[in-house]
């Protein structure tokens, strides 16, 4: 059975995925919609850095991450100034890093929502006295929702499975920053292979399910086609 | 008397460049005319600041809507206006009776609404309300999209090509609510079109558009039959006149219209006495005879006045011809032009073969 241990940092994981998850959704909409309707010659570029973290190995961000919120580093200097303290090795660090590393998989639905759409339903709205702010919700919203979703669950599901940034930012401190996929290393670590299977186990099954119910859903969308 | 709409622009793309300075009248309906790349879209949308002009004046109804001087631009949201596309883009995610409603829930003032019984019956949509956008005709769906726009009762009703993405079948079938709304509607509109058909049977004003440029604007009857426009040399040149129906003759399945200097007798319009229309007389259904022909299978024959003409390089004629107070053109040849020995100021006889009628 899973261990008192075992359901904290569960519990901890699951925190960490759904405060990531909507702090990636806040922040990607927005970018997400600049990506798909600029013609900034900046937009490569952009382009380029949202999507660094699918190419990068883990540890590299986390190495980054660890030195940029560090004592030393200009980010750890500034929340050390607000009176915050540094970041790594608390939970705010881990969820920092969380966002940095999953943001890709919301933006990138996001940004394909977005561009599907296009500029045809945003001018009807406009000459039916709809503002920019107001089209955003009553229109673009409902159409975007098949991207909502699958940037929410892509975004949660990989807060959920993340190991290496983790490890490197977070650490491992029980109760504070150590989630699941550590939680599985460190009993592999011990050869506590049962309790190892029941976590790996889980992870796999509820991916797994995540990943059917999504495109169950976006299947039957009655609004997953392009505008007409 | 509603104020005219007054349209100036500059705007430069490199490629395209856009110029004009127009003054509509503040009523009826104005048509946009020109091929493709003529820029007549590209100045219904800086009319609905859909686009921006970086030069730009702009006034409809009174109120100025764009005065780079003054550095005045009205965002599209905050006018008073209704916007057809040639898609009809309706929002897929609502139903016919929402996407009527979306417009009018953000009016400010709830007074100023439309009566929207009376919409929808102009447009004869009552029965689609309850339909996904999907499952409508592409007829349907313009109509609807009409509909939106004018349950806002905007000041002025935009229109791009509302009828270019469909068949034919589909145009005629909803022309005649557009003549209808022509009819019944007080708002001027503002119609883009490349179709002549269109323009005959809508237009009141008339804005010819080439690259960019006007080329020419008026009243229908004026424009359509100048000579210094390519218009005439066209194989669809005509002129269209107003008439009224004034007699029916049942026997022979004709009806008799009334224009304004003489009668016409045209195949039998199921439409009762006194109903106003426009017939248009295409230039190359009109012939020429020197003198009254006694014997002819022709019905229409009236006389005409030679006001001028206009030779093309292959062989073919316009001629334009006064009947009482209306224009007239003819297509003939150069051969019979001379052979007759037609001069400017020649009393002769058209013979009017064939006409198009629209009520």
């Amino acid at each position: 059975m899973l261990t008192a241990a075992d359901i904290t940092t569960l519990w901890l994981t699951l925190r960490v995925a759904a405060i990531s998850t909507v702090l990636m959704l806040l922040l990607g909409t927005p970018i997400a919609w600049w990506l798909a309707h600029t013609q900034s010659r900046w937009k490569g570029i952009c382009n380029a850095l949202v999507a660094l973290p699918l190419v990068l190995p883990p540890s590299v961000l986390g190495f980054y991450l660890l030195i940029l919120m560090g004592p030393r580093g200009p980010i750890g200097q500034l929340t050390t100034e607000l009176g915050l303290g540094t970041l790594p090795f608390t939970f705010s660090g881990l969820v920092v890093a969380s966002v940095l590393y999953s943001i890709p998989f919301v933006v990138q639905p996001l940004q394909t929502a977005f561009a599907a759409i296009g500029n045809h339903p945003l001018e009807a709205a406009a000459t039916l006295r709809a503002s920019p702010l107001d089209s955003f919700f009553s229109v673009v919203m409902p159409l975007a929702r098949p991207g909502f979703l699958t940037a929410t669950i892509l975004g949660f599901a990989h807060t959920i499975g993340e190991f290496g940034v983790v490890l490197m930012v977070g650490g491992n401190i029980p109760g504070k920053t150590r989630v699941v996929s550590v939680q599985i290393y460190n009993h592999v670590e011990a050869l506590e292979y049962e309790q190892a299977h029941l976590l790996a186990g889980g992870l796999l099954v509820f991916s797994f399910s995540v990943l059917l119910l999504m495109y169950t859903i976006l299947k039957t969308s009655p609004v997953a086609h392009p505008f007409k | 008397m509603s104020q005219p709409i007054i349209a100036q622009f500059q705007l430069n793309y490199g490629q395209f460049q856009l110029e004009v300075d127009l003054t509509l009248p503040g009523e009826g309906v104005s048509v946009l005319f020109g091929h493709s790349g003529s820029g007549k879209t590209t100045l219904l949308r800086c009319i609905a600041g859909l686009q921006r002009a970086p030069s730009g004046y702009l006034q409809i109804n009174g109120e100025v809507w764009q005065d780079t001087k003054r550095n005045v631009f009205i965002p599209t949201y905050q006018r008073s206006l209704g916007y057809v596309f040639q898609e009809a883009n309706l929002f897929p995610h609502l139903t016919v009776e929402q996407n009527l409603d979306y417009g009018r829930k953000r009016l400010a003032n709830t007074s100023t609404k439309a009566d929207l019984t009376a919409i929808l019956g102009l447009l004869g949509i009552e029965h689609l309300l309850t339909r996904m956008p999907a499952r409508l005709s592409g007829g349907e769906r313009q109509r609807v999209a009409i509909a939106r726009a004018l349950a806002l009762n905007p000041a002025i009703l935009l229109m791009d090509e509302p009828l270019a993405s469909l068949d034919n079948k589909r145009k005629q079938e909803l022309l005649p609510y557009f003549v209808r709304m022509h009819q019944e509607l007080k708002i001027p509109i503002l119609y883009v079109t490349h179709s002549q058909q269109e323009v005959a049977q809508l237009a009141d004003h008339l804005v010819i558009l080439n690259e960019g440029k006007t080329l020419a604007a008026g009243p229908l009857s004026e424009i359509f039959s100048r000579l210094d426009l390519p218009l005439i040399h066209e194989r669809q040149a005509s002129t269209v006149w107003e008439a009224t129906i004034v007699k029916q003759e049942l026997d022979y399945h004709l009806t008799y219209v009334a224009f304004e200097s003489g009668t016409l007798c045209v195949s039998r319009i199921d439409a009762a006495v006194g109903t106003p229309l426009r017939i248009q007389i295409f230039a190359s259904d009109v012939s020429i005879a020197l003198e009254q022909p006694t014997a002819s299978s022709i019905q229409n024959i009236l006389p005409a006045i030679i006001h001028d003409f206009n030779d093309d390089d292959q062989g073919h004629c316009v001629i334009r011809l006064r009947v009482g107070k209306q224009l007239l053109l003819a297509h003939i040849t150069r051969k019979s032009k001379i052979l007759l020995g037609l001069q400017i100021g020649m009393a002769v006889y058209v013979q009017i073969k064939g006409t198009s009628i629209f009520i």
